[in-house]
């Protein structure tokens, strides 16, 4: 369909082409009020390089020959290329998609000023389909651009997050702790129960405490996934002890009415390690204080 | 079909897996192991899976079985070595093992089935 159309509309070209060729400054200075920018702004030069930019990739895309916007062909690399540098610095100076695509958008009016008003209705039509087209495909590549880009910082972060709030420590000879930060979700679950039954099976340790000071709330779906682990640490044959249990956390396990299945719970870690070194044989005791003398 | 060894060590029986169970040399370790259980008198059964990878249900409800079975028979099971892929994969299908005592290693495992047998003695 789209090479049936191109074909009578080849002869048509010529009016955007015509306004392309022109001088691109004035298109990029109608584009720029088009765009409604306050010219006292401080962004408001590199607003206008990027416009001038992105119309001079216009007109040699234009020259190539097509003013049919397709992301793929190498015509439009260099615009897609001015694009992708927009929407990035765009997002980095933390302004939303919509004003981004609203920018690009402005310059379908700025072309439409550029048209020949004393032609004939079709062949007017023509043109305005072209450009409208094209801007319309130029505005939804930026704001596709702009979601990658804020998808992928996201992305790291989330993969960041997850990988700082699971680190397994070694309390004692023998007993692990991991001190679990942020809601428990089945993904973190997943990364804590993998890193913890790891450092078991490479400690040889016997023991492993979970600190959940750090979980702000406790619901059936979080304690299911304590109970994974706790269930997955016996299956390895190692224990467990849940520590860090506030107050009102220890209220709401009672009143939803869940079941730990005799897992060992402290109020705090400093209990659960006391427990640990009581359970594999340790004593400790108080010896006389000894004073570090400075210097 | 694969028969899995069972070697007598004093008072108890030492199964080592080292092969990916089919369900039907499952099913023979299970018949050999109490037929075992029972001939020798043993008090304790010490199974070691490290060496495998893939644990399914039909293994995990043997496993299980064994243990029960083992009770019934007056023998202590205890399971060893158990990888922790094959540890998460047994919650992911909701067998906890309830009943089938743990150990990280055969060293370990063998000192729990030692100490059930003095206890059992010190009763006696």
């Amino acid at each position: 369909m789209v090479n049936s159309a191109a074909t009578p509309m080849s002869q048509g070209h010529h009016a955007l082409g015509d306004i392309l060729k022109h001088d691109t400054g004035e298109l990029a200075n109608r584009w720029l009020i088009a765009a409604a920018l306050d010219p006292s702004q401080e962004v408001f030069q590199s607003f206008a390089a990027e416009a001038r930019v992105l119309v001079g990739a216009l007109k040699s895309a234009s020259a190539a020959g097509t003013t049919r916007f397709d992301i793929d062909s190498p015509a439009w690399a260099a615009t897609r290329t001015a694009l992708e540098s927009l929407s990035a610095s765009r997002a980095a100076r933390g302004e939303s998609a919509g004003a981004t695509s609203a920018f690009v958008l402005a310059l379908k009016v700025a072309l439409f000023e550029g048209l020949d008003t004393s032609a004939d209705g079709p062949s007017l039509m023509r043109e305005v389909g072209l450009i409208t087209q094209m801007v319309d495909g130029m505005a939804q590549w930026t704001v596709t651009t702009f979601q990658r880009t804020r998808e992928a910082i996201i992305a790291r972060q989330q993969e960041e997050l997850l990988e700082l709030s699971t680190p397994v420590i070694k309390l004692w000879d023998g007993v692990l702790a991991v001190p679990m930060i942020g809601t428990l979700d089945s993904n973190r679950t997943q990364v804590v129960m993998e890193a913890l039954l790891q450092r078991i099976v490479d400690t040889e340790a016997s023991l492993a405490i979970i600190d959940i000071t750090g979980v702000p709330t406790v619901d059936t779906l979080v304690a299911q996934h304590l109970l994974k682990t706790v269930t997955a640490i016996r299956l390895m044959g190692a224990d467990c002890i849940i520590s860090g249990i506030r107050p009102q956390i220890a209220q709401t396990i009672v009143h939803l009415g869940i079941d730990l299945q005799g897992v060992r719970t402290k109020a705090t870690l400093a209990d659960a390690l006391a427990l640990a070194l009581r359970q594999t044989g340790y004593t400790v005791t108080k010896g006389s204080v000894v004073t570090k003398v400075a210097g | 079909m694969n028969r899995i060894p069972i070697l007598q060590m004093g008072g108890a029986l030492l199964v080592t897996i080292q092969i990916d169970m089919e369900d039907q040399t499952a099913l023979a370790l299970q018949d050999d192991l109490v037929a075992c259980i029972a001939a020798k008198g043993a008090h304790g059964v010490l199974i070691d899976i490290s060496a495998l990878e893939m644990v399914d249900s039909f293994i995990g409800r043997m496993l299980a079985s064994i243990s029960a079975i083992a009770s019934v028979l007056d023998a202590k099971t205890v399971v060893v070595g158990m990888r922790p892929a094959v540890a998460i994969t047994l919650v992911e299908l909701g067998l906890s093992l309830h009943g089938v005592r743990t150990a990280l290693n055969v060293a370990r495992g063998m000192a729990i089935l030692q100490e059930a047998e003095e206890q059992a003695h010190r009763v006696d």
